[in-house]
């Protein structure tokens, strides 16, 4: 299933990546490539196969409802681009 | 042409748990920004989400309350989108398989009448933080500390046929929630939000007319007028030849309407799939029984239970039931007057006034269960009328002590003593001739003058049987 | 000194005992080793001289005190993927160029408490997406066999590292034969746990369901201890395993009489160099001469793993790197005009070239419409590949073949190649392996054309003991693993 510029740009979109003329049209090639590849697992007839999401079939652990975290808002505002008054600053966004 | 209103209501309940779904943080509301967002909260690099199991017994819980199916295995999602308060770029959610499936609510109407309204399914999640588009003047603040609290979808069936019957089902919803303990379900802290699918579609047919998704109405009030003010803008809109486009809406309640958010129309395309760092929650019957023990007396078989034991009409005993503190309130009255009909309407007529006036919550009562049946048994005991009870009532709430205390410093005590009532019956027929002669000559109707003049000389302390049984000897002469 | 830095784990830390050297003298060693041989390979991005030699002292303070655990002392270094508190943890990537981490992933924090001394943190493929050490952001691994070579990928650094003797072991990670393949190419012992083994706490992501942690070192016996210290369950991560952690020291003198080998027909076809196929079948000839019987199995969809893998990493990754949006900390572009162009131009600027071109895949295998033929197809592809080792292990202990279908490649040779394709099937033989979650081992067993050729050692679930073992037996009988490549050989002559 060969995909064409237009998917590119949506996925790209959807992604959140901006990509120029030359990386969307060498995008198109590799992934195109790359699906050719994984196409030869499509033939391949699955009908009743359960899908394996984990390799180890387990439940999932249940923690106890209790506070274990402290105030670390110093530090980790520290690591972030822009912050100020104890928020984490983006581009004013518009409802 | 008459049309009618097909409504499904998707509604978000915070659940109170200490910590939140998948990280040790708090969840208390009101703290400074940032402050209770952790390392996870903040989708640091290398972190992991472990579930919280509070949560899950909240979200069964839930689901026993309802009837409904719960899903021995859920499954955790994640739903991709980019946002800046979705620190992670994907919500954890359950699409497939979530932890509670198919269950109802049976609603009570104004006219008494009952309603069943399908609930589709109620899937557990994690809250977004909050966006503060005011706080500067090019930024957009971000404050992660509600990122990540639990959060309980419970989505309706479209089986919703007007905003009254929406505002029943959210009511009795948060009575749910209430009951069992899972939420504070206060709706101005977004502790519980709605958001209403509206489409209309003329009487008699069958398929449905186009939808549109009204989001994050945070009142009961608001709820029905938004969708009272959705359902008219389609029926204008088909009317008039148009169409209904499937949208996403917001209500905005200082103009009370309805407009589209642009910002939405974009077709969003979440790739759900199941998130790998959690495994799949398998639940077993000795898990689902040890909830079901916690579950309390629930609002339905309490009220049913209220009709038997003490008597109650189906009303009084539904609007007692609706709310956990009231029926509790009452049922303190009850046992410790021993008069559950006279505790019944104390309760529900003139204690709710009051709260209603002070906008208190039965927790907050100015008046304790314990003195209201103080009172309520000196009106048993002949003690006061009833007449006199309204103002020593009136005295409790104001704080001026017990019952007892208020008539007796007040002298409130009803006169019992038959002499003394005697006496002023004879004071008031004698000044009252014309009235005596027409009761003999068969008015009957005038016995309540003498009723009520003896009342005012006694300043209704007068116990009325005696007032009653005296009159109607002396007057017969 | 010489001698000091072709010791591994176990014989370091009995001189340490010994006090024949102290940790402080080891270690700095290794550091100015690491000054002066670094340069040229690119193995470690951020050498931590200054907390080696604090950490170095407490461990000889303790020792001298005599509370000293059996491995303090002993320096080692961590693939730059696990975050170090305090320390950069870029994982390849531009992205996380200014990162600091501010907590230790459970890795970092198990090491540290027993007393191993971290040089510095290594080189890797940007989010550990490559099979040669060329996607890094801070450029390429050389291979200290031969500098005209990758090492292999995506622990490159800490694979030319510990084969330059730049350290005597490193930490590693595994999602597709980011572990196994590299020590192939370097000459390594390389151990993948079992899913669920190690810890992933604070181990950055590419692929949740498939990453695991474990070490590359010079023996089966140094893999026994750093991966004893690194193992065991982690409240902190919910698909950690709570099953007790065998002594793995202990159990690396069992007889390997009776052991079954499945030797699987799909990964002595078509594509193996032929010369890789007959140093692969003498090592297999070793292990019949220890009493070991060979049987031939097929593992029927091998062949899919690839086609599989490229859908399911890609499409965690897709998800696992959202995060990185520009707005919490790592890389921002330059004053983004609105929201949507701060996350597209951080992210567009913030990653690599294949990482984006991975993240588009996952993006579009879980896409609308497309959602049920790549990424539920690739599932159930997974557990068939499942069920071929589940029957497999009915017949067989392990399962024995090449790691890698050739040995270390030329820099360049595959990247500059438009199609990422024949790089994604240089790990043809080690990715099923993740996708079934079970643990396996690459160790050296020859050299061709001067080059190292790795055997890939199975096992079912949690038979690490057990690879372990057979591992040390083979290298017991043979010495390929104490074969070093010339930038070491040379280092020795200058002293």
């Amino acid at each position: 299933m060969a995909i064409e510029l237009k998917d590119i740009e949506n996925i790209a979109h959807l992604a959140r990546l901006q990509l120029n003329t030359a990386e969307k049209a060498e995008a198109l090639g590799s992934i195109n490539n790359i699906l050719m590849m994984i196409d030869e697992m499509r033939a391949l007839d699955t009908a009743g196969v359960e899908p394996l999401a984990h390799a180890f079939e387990a439940s999932q652990r249940l923690r106890e409802d209790v506070v274990t975290e402290t105030d670390q808002r110093a530090a980790l505002l520290a690591l972030a681009p822009n912050a100020a008054e104890g928020l984490f600053l983006v581009p004013k966004v518009l409802e | 042409m008459a049309w009618e209103t097909v409504i499904g209501l998707e509604v978000h309940v915070q659940l109170s748990t200490r910590s939140k779904l998948f990280s040790g943080s708090s969840t208390i509301f009101g703290a400074e920004p940032n402050t209770q967002a952790s390392l996870y909260d903040l989708a640091l690099p290398g972190t992991l989400p472990v579930l919280n199991g509070e949560a899950l017994r909240m979200a069964v819980k839930f689901g026993l309350a309802i009837g409904a199916e719960i899903g021995k295995t859920s499954v955790f999602d994640r739903k991709n989108y980019f946002y800046p308060d979705l620190p992670k770029g994907y919500q954890t959610s359950q699409l497939n398989h979530p932890t509670v499936g198919r269950g109802s609510l049976t609603i009570t109407l104004e006219d008494g009448s009952t309603k069943t309204i399908g609930i589709t399914r109620a899937h557990m999640e994690e809250d977004a933080g909050k966006s503060l588009h005011e706080a500067f003047p090019n930024d957009t603040g971000i404050d992660l500390n509600r990122a990540g609290t639990p959060l309980l979808e419970i989505v309706s069936e479209p089986e919703i046929r007007s905003a009254r019957e929406a505002v029943a089902y959210l009511k009795k919803l948060h009575s749910l929630i209430l009951y069992l303990g899972i939420s504070d379900g206060d709706m101005s802290q977004g502790s519980m939000r709605c958001d209403a699918n509206v489409s209309v579609r003329r009487l008699g047919e069958t398929t449905f007319g186009t939808r549109a998704e009204i989001k994050n109405i945070n009142s009961f009030r608001f709820v029905e007028k938004a969708i009272l003010v959705e359902a008219q803008r389609q029926i204008d809109l088909i009317e008039d030849g148009g169409k209904v486009v499937q949208e996403t809406r917001l209500y905005d309640a200082e103009k009370n309407q309805t407009r589209s958010m642009r910002s939405k129309e974009v077709a969003n395309d979440y790739r759900y799939f199941p998130e790998p760092d959690l495994l799949p929650v398998v639940i077993d019957d000795a898990f689902i029984a040890s909830v079901r023990d916690t579950l309390p007396e629930l609002p339905d078989v309490k009220s049913q239970r209220f009709q038997q034991q003490y008597g109650l009409s189906h009303y009084d005993a539904q609007v007692l039931a609706a709310d956990r503190d009231t029926a509790r309130f009452f049922e303190e009255v009850a046992a410790k007057s021993g008069d559950a009909k006279l505790s019944a309407n104390w309760v529900m007529v003139d204690l709710q006034a009051v709260l209603n006036r002070q906008e208190l919550s039965i927790a907050h009562s100015p008046v304790a269960a314990d003195d209201l049946a103080g009172l309520i048994k000196r009106i048993k005991d002949g003690t006061i009328s009833s007449k006199i009870a309204k103002a020593v009532f009136e005295a409790m709430v104001a704080g001026e002590g017990s019952a007892d205390a208020i008539i007796e410093s007040k002298g409130l005590r009803q006169v019992s003593d038959s002499g003394a009532i005697e006496t002023m019956i004879d004071a008031i027929m004698g000044a009252n001739p014309r009235q005596v002669e027409q009761y003999r000559s068969g008015q009957e109707k005038v016995f309540t003058f003498f009723v009520g003049q003896v009342m005012k000389e006694s300043r209704g302390k007068a116990n009325p049987a005696q007032v009653n049984e005296l009159l109607t000897r002396k007057l017969k002469g | 000194m010489a001698d000091l830095l072709d010791q591994g784990i176990a014989s370091l830390a009995k001189s340490l005992a010994r006090k024949e050297i102290s940790s402080v003298e080891l270690t700095k060693t290794y550091l100015s080793r690491i000054a002066a041989h670094n340069p040229g390979l690119n193995a470690y991005v951020t050498v931590t001289a200054e907390q080696a030699l604090a950490q170095a002292a407490t461990a000889d303070a303790a020792r001298a005190r005599g509370t000293a655990g059996p491995w303090a002392g002993v320096p080692f270094a961590h693939k730059d993927i696990f975050c170090t508190q305090g320390v950069r943890t870029a994982c390849g990537s531009r992205m996380l160029d200014n990162f600091i981490a501010p907590y230790d992933a459970t890795v970092v924090e198990r090491m540290r408490d027993a007393g191993l001394v971290m040089l510095g943190k290594t080189n890797m493929d940007e989010f550990a997406m490559g099979s040669s050490n060329e996607t890094s952001w801070y450029g390429p691994v050389r291979n200290p066999w031969n500098t005209d070579l990758v090492p292999g990928g995506s622990s490159g650094g800490s694979a030319a590292a510990v084969a330059a003797h730049l350290c005597p072991a490193a930490t590693a990670t595994d999602t597709g034969g980011s572990i196994r393949q590299p020590a192939s190419f370097c000459g390594l012992t390389g151990i993948k746990p079992t899913y669920g083994r190690v810890s992933r706490w604070g181990m950055i992501a590419f692929a949740s369901s498939l990453d695991q942690a474990g070490v590359l070192t010079r023996s089966a016996e140094d893999a026994a201890i750093l991966l004893q210290t690194m193992a065991g369950f982690d409240p902190r991560d919910s698909t950690s395993v709570d099953l007790p952690v065998p002594d793995y020291l202990a159990g690396l003198g069992q007889s390997l009489r009776g052991l079954r080998i499945g030797v699987p027909k799909q990964h002595f076809a078509q594509g193996l160099n032929p010369e890789v196929e007959r140093l692969i079948r003498s090592a297999l000839a070793e292990f019949e001469r220890q009493g070991a019987t060979l049987k031939e199995v097929s593992l029927d969809n091998s062949h899919l793993s690839v086609a599989a893998y490229y859908v399911i990493a890609p499409a965690e990754a897709s998800a696992n790197l959202s995060r990185y949006d520009g707005v919490r900390y790592g890389y921002r572009c330059d004053k983004p005009a609105d929201l949507e162009d701060l996350y597209k131009r951080s992210r567009a600027e913030g990653f690599g070239a294949e990482v984006k071109r991975r993240i588009m895949v996952g993006t579009y295998a879980l896409s609308a419409g497309f959602y049920d033929a790549y990424y539920i197809k690739a599932q159930k592809i997974r557990r068939l590949i499942k069920n071929d080792f589940d029957r497999a292990f009915s017949e067989v202990d392990v399962i024995m073949g090449p790691t890698s279908p050739h040995t270390a490649f030329a820099l360049g040779s595959k990247s500059k190649d438009k199609d990422p394709v024949a790089m994604y099937l240089e790990d043809i033989y080690t990715i099923a392996v993740n996708l079934a979650g079970l643990p396996g081992l690459s160790i050296p067993a020859g050299l061709l054309n001067g080059l190292p050729v790795g055997l890939q050692i199975v096992g079912p679930n949690f038979a690490e003991d057990r690879l372990l073992n057979i591992a040390h037996q083979f290298q017991l009988a043979t010495d390929w693993h104490t074969r070093t490549p010339g930038v070491a050989a040379a280092s020795r002559g200058d002293r």
